[in-house]
């Protein structure tokens, strides 16, 4: 049947000849190929003495962002908890108290923010849902840990540190 | 039996020894080496500088590692495996000329540990020998995968047992002799063997291939079919020891190959630099330990580069392709030494 991307290739099969047979041309040829990668340039990067550079869209760590007088931007709506495929998320809200002005920017905020990051695929999803600007992927690789509860970061490790 | 005659001896024979594993020692390292230069990578490189540190770190971990003997093995069995392989794999180099006599002192030193009349022969008996290691080790584990890597070590070498056998009689009809130092003497200057035994030194190598479990013909250890083979259920130095057998059999076969069809110790216008005897043997000796590394090099770079065999395409090749070509081999060789 003709193919409706026209990049179908049929490879016909042939029979080897008695050079082909021998196999020793091919495994010099090989041969010949990898010895040429003796002298490529190495691919590797020395790890802890160099990093990789990120792309400019790299999606790491997330954050928890604050507004310009360092309140935490999050009010709990929990789009982003509804809107993440691996059902990583889970907060619980509070209400602002008179005296929390300088704290939240919202007058409803998370009390309690957890992302499991064993759960997360670092889709970017939360972040696109946020209404508030309030949560980036932004940050570096989630580190490796013994135990599973360890990969539950909560608001200590998520919020962004003030910038005082 | 003189004293000076044992003490001689003896030191020669510890000097190969330890050559023997130092070289295989540092086989190990250079293997993840060349991988790594093969594959755009660098390699080991932590423990001191290049990494040279790495084969003491690894034998270190060795022995560090938790001793298990699987309940239901043979226990001495279990032992005797892995001790037979490194035994064996040590008693090859006992025949091989690492250069001509030294003169010291006005008294005669010979740089082989001995010179029996059927030196080819005993490194082909203790070759065979190889393999009941695998086969002991393999059959001890009580384990269905050691058991089939240890048939199929079994099997393999005895296939190739033959044509390497037959391709070393073409060998034995150019030279006229088994004794290592002759081969090894006859090839004085440029007259090496590999000239007048193209075929045969092909077949030599494939069976040597074949005979030291390495890539393309590892089938009794491998990974994707039989996790380890025939070493599964070895952990430790016990694992250690068969790893290492297999660098040490690397490392005589390479110097059966460079002394039976590379000239040994020999090099071009040996006789012609009008040097003392003493230093054309250092430099002959040099020469051999160059020709044995390229060897190794060699070794390695095939398994980087080509992939296992099937078991019956193994099985066809030995059977049907080399042991053929090996009979050819010597029917050529009868035909040409009787014509000229
Ligand atoms: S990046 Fe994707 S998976 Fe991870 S928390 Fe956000 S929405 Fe969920
Ligand atoms: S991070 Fe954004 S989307 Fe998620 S609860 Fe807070 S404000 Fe809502």
């Amino acid at each position: 049947m003709e193919s409706l991307t026209n990049r179908k290739k049929v490879l016909e099969q042939k029979p080897m000849n008695f050079i082909e047979r021998l196999y020793l041309p091919a495994i010099v040829k090989g041969m010949a190929i990898t010895f040429k990668h003796m002298f490529k340039k190495k691919e590797t990067i020395h790890y802890p003495e160099k990093t990789r550079e990120f792309s400019i869209n790299y999606r790491g760590m997330h954050s928890l962002k604050r507004d310009e007088q360092g309140r935490e931007r999050c009010t709990a709506c929990g789009l982003c908890a509804l809107s993440c495929p691996a059902e990583a998320i889970s907060m619980i809200a509070a209400e602002r108290k008179e005296d929390e002005m300088h704290l939240y920017r919202e007058e409803k905020y998370a009390a309690v923010y957890e992302i499991n990051m064993l759960r997360c695929i670092f889709c970017g999803l939360c972040e696109e849902a946020c209404p508030k600007e309030a949560i980036y992927l932004d940050g570096n690789i989630v580190p490796a840990d013994y135990l599973r509860r360890n990969f539950i970061y909560g608001k200590d490790k998520l919020v962004e540190p003030t910038l005082t | 039996m003189e004293t000076a005659f044992i003490i001689e001896k003896f030191i020669l024979v510890t000097a190969v020894f330890a050559i023997s594993l130092l070289i295989a020692m540092y086989s190990t390292y250079a293997e993840r080496k060349v991988a790594a230069f093969l594959q755009d990578r660098v390699g080991p490189n932590r423990a001191g500088p290049f990494g040279l540190l790495q084969p003491l770190a690894d034998g270190a971990k060795m022995f560090f590692k938790e001793e298990i003997i699987p309940a239901q093995a043979s226990k001495i069995l279990f032992i005797v495996g892995p001790s037979l392989a490194m035994l064996t794999a040590c008693m090859g180099s006992a025949v091989i000329p690492w250069g001509q006599d030294l003169e010291i002192a006005g008294k005669k030193i010979s740089l082989q540990v001995t010179d029996i009349n059927v030196g080819l022969l005993y490194i082909f008996g203790v070759v065979s020998l190889g393999v009941f290691g695998v086969m002991i080790g393999g059959w001890a584990s009580n384990n269905k995968y050691s058991l089939m890597g240890a048939i199929r070590a079994a099997s393999q070498n005895i296939s190739y047992e033959i044509a390497m056998g037959l391709s070393i009689i073409a060998l034995l009809m150019v030279t006229g002799t088994l004794s290592m130092k002759e081969i090894a003497a006859q090839q004085s200057g440029f007259h090496w063997n590999i000239f007048y035994q193209p075929l045969g030194f092909l077949i030599f190598l494939i069976c040597a291939f074949a005979e030291t479990n390495r890539t393309p013909f590892d089938l009794p250890e491998c990974e994707t079919e039989l996790i380890g083979g025939y070493h599964t259920e070895y952990s430790s130095m016990k694992l250690g020891f068969y790893l290492f057998a297999e660098y040490i059999n690397m490392f005589v076969s390479s110097a059966v190959m460079a002394t039976l069809y590379f000239g040994g110790y020999n090099f071009p216008f040996m006789n012609d630099l009008g040097f003392s005897a003493n230093v054309i043997t250092i430099i002959g000796t040099v020469g051999l330990f160059i020709k044995i590394i390229c060897f190794i090099f060699f070794f390695m770079w095939v398994r980087w580069t080509i992939p296992r065999f099937r078991y019956d395409q193994l099985m066809n090749l030995g059977w049907k392709v080399l042991i053929p070509l090996a009979i050819a081999n010597i029917v050529l060789t009868g035909v040409v030494l009787s014509l000229t």
